[in-house]
């Protein structure tokens, strides 16, 4: 059976999202998000420039990926609220990522104007991902909120530093049922693939892609190690051991009943 | 407590001082740190820095490119007046100077709007010489309401303003305020600032936080090269815009670091700055605030831009006039001299061909 992460009544075979931020040109982006064969891809409203005189992103994202918007910018639940009724207006659809963001030094997102953003936005029939500072509590109340799926971040957006927040984000993986999409941080194929073998139901990557010498094979790179990850997450990875454990056990001669 | 008590203490730091006694420091070192203190951003400053200009840019590269993507945002600057009631000796717009004035009427902003909007710019700067009298905030919200039908991001850049006045003018769509305090070192200040409000130095430094305080997105601040001495100059930039960072953490601070170029009154820079100069004073911003955005104006020429750019710049102004209404009425005085006079398809095909996307809009009034 094919396995497909399923969103809103959405099936997406390939597990690693994309960011459109940061690339060189539209022309590179489009190429990249085709060699992922990428099926999601996230962008900023704040960048869609309808009646451009020039180029308009939304023209270069391939028809086969659904956009995501997100509300990169606001500040509070209440621009985010307001940027996400813009993209419905505009016809972006009504997938929305939330990124509400008080803090330009890192760039970590404020989870508690977040998690209002997701239960207005969900009310109003949006179909909502937080990004969010990997915490169990909170991404509960998420869940009770309504959001299609929960986006903690590995570590600083941009940062390439991969999955810093492990732990947290294994505790969110066991505990929360709902897809767990880790965003921001991965700066390696080898990071979104240890991020797969966890159990996340994706990952999301733009800067190691969009900044990386050759985007279009990289974004390739990360779609295969994603695949390779939830390939190895499917197949039960075997617990690490600290000590060997022998073939040929050094107990065997003990022949004598329990 | 503003930013002027910091300056107060850092009034007479000796900063040559630190320049000659830190040798046991290595550029190695600071380069490899992913935070640095002030003491490494005077380090980075410092003459013996000069040597080490290549690996700097290097690390200054992939810190930009990490932070803001292989992109430049493009914004263009609107002369709406250049009445004056400020001496000032370095100014185009001095009172005392013999020039024409003019304030555009609001079908003028329109017009004028119309073409910079045809030439597919999104974000504007508008400015006026600082007269309350003639360009008061009223008229700035006028003109705002012209403005955002065709702009997706209006920033000013007039005279300093009260919280209640910027909060004005944030409700009524502005999103970013640019104020240059022109030169730090108060004494200079004090002799370049001969007659009129700009006089108050105090009411100007504080400018940017009260900015902030009413909610403005972005909050870019500057000084003028050449007025006083660089390096200090730019050691007090740094720690003015590390200041806002910290106290602003939502706002998005930027830098810039215009040269005086030759304008009417005839001045002559006070302090010269070098090419290298400058490249130095934007490695070491970058590489001390790796999320500082950084702009260019058309003051430098276009190969000396080109350079910069892939050294920290975020943001470059195109097809700039510094006259008031330049694109639609001809004949009107200039500020200061451009030594760019590119239009923005050639600025378009300059940054693609250096592997840079331009961004014409990254930003939606909400």
């Amino acid at each position: 059976m094919e396995d497909l992460l399923v969103i809103a009544g959405k099936e997406i075979g390939n597990r690693l999202f994309i960011g459109t931020g940061k690339f060189s040109s539209y022309s590179i982006m489009k190429q990249s998000l085709e060699a992922a064969k990428a099926e999601v891809a996230t962008v900023a409203l704040r960048r869609v420039d309808s009646d451009s005189k020039k180029e308009n992103i939304m023209d270069f994202v391939p028809e086969s990926c659904r956009v995501m918007i997100n509300t990169s910018g606001a500040r509070d639940a209440d621009e985010a609220i307001r940027i996400a009724r813009l993209a419905k207006a505009a016809g972006a659809g009504n997938w929305i990522k939330i990124e509400v963001i008080r803090d330009n030094k890192y760039l970590l997102p404020e989870n508690l104007e977040t998690l209002k953003a997701v239960e207005a936005l969900v009310r109003e029939g949006f179909v909502v991902f937080p990004y969010m500072s990997p915490d169990l509590s909170m991404g509960r109340r998420m869940v009770e909120a309504g959001a299609a799926a929960v986006m903690p971040l590995g570590s600083p957006i941009g940062s390439n530093r991969g999955v810093k927040t492990r732990e947290l984000i294994e505790i969110m993986i066991n505990e929360i049922n709902l897809p767990i999409i880790v965003d921001a941080g991965l700066g390696r194929p080898s990071e979104a693939c240890e991020c797969m073998e966890l159990g996340a139901a994706a990952v999301l990557v733009n800067t190691a892609i969009a900044v990386s010498n050759d985007p279009v094979k990289m974004a390739k790179a990360f779609s295969e190690s994603v695949y390779a990850g939830r390939l190895a997450y499917l197949s039960g990875i075997p617990a690490v051991e600290k000590t060997a454990s022998a073939s040929s056990p050094l107990t065997g001669f003990l022949r004598d009943k329990k | 407590m503003s930013f002027y008590d910091v300056y107060i203490k850092y009034r007479n730091f000796d900063l040559d001082k630190c320049f000659r006694s830190d040798s046991s420091v290595s550029i190695q070192s600071v380069l490899e740190k992913d935070r640095l203190d002030l003491g490494h951003f005077i380090y980075l400053l410092s003459p013996q820095t000069e040597n080490f200009l290549e690996s700097m840019a290097r690390k200054a590269q992939a810190i930009t490119r990490n932070n803001f993507g292989n992109t430049v945002q493009l914004y263009t600057p609107m002369y709406l007046s250049n009445y004056c009631d400020n001496s000032c000796t370095y100014c185009g717009f001095n009172f005392n100077n013999n020039i024409e004035r003019r304030k555009l009427n609001l079908e003028e902003v329109n017009r004028e709007a119309q073409y910079i909007y045809s030439l597919g710019l999104k974000h504007i700067l508008i400015l006026t010489g600082e007269s309350r009298g003639e360009s008061s905030v009223s008229y700035i919200k006028d003109c705002v309401r012209i403005l955002k039908k065709y702009f997706s991001s209006i920033s000013i850049e007039v005279y300093p303003l009260t919280v209640n006045e910027y909060t004005q003018l944030v409700n009524e769509g502005v999103d970013g305020l640019t104020i240059y305090q022109e030169v730090y070192d108060d004494s200079l200040y004090a002799k370049m600032h001969v007659y009129g409000p700009k006089k108050d130095y105090k009411f100007r430094i504080d400018a940017p936080e009260r900015g902030a305080e009413a909610g403005m997105r972005s909050i870019s601040i500057g000084t003028l090269l050449g007025l006083g001495e660089w390096r200090k100059e730019v050691f007090i930039l740094g720690l003015h815009a590390k200041y806002l960072q910290d106290k602003f953490p939502e706002a998005e601070i930027a830098i810039s670091v215009p040269r005086i170029q030759p304008q009417i009154s005839g001045f002559k820079p006070v302090s010269s700055v070098s090419d290298r100069n400058i490249a130095q004073t934007i490695l070491a911003l970058r590489i001390f605030l790796p999320r500082l955005g950084i702009s260019l104006s058309t003051r430098e020429n276009p190969e000396f831009r080109e350079g910069l750019i892939p050294l920290g710049i975020t943001k470059i102004s195109a097809a700039s006039t510094t006259a008031v209404g330049g694109h639609t009425i001809a004949g009107n005085t200039s500020q200061f001299e451009i030594q760019d006079r590119r239009n923005v398809d050639e600025i378009k095909i300059m940054l693609e061909s250096k592997g840079y996307q331009p961004v014409f809009k990254d930003w939606l009034q909400i």
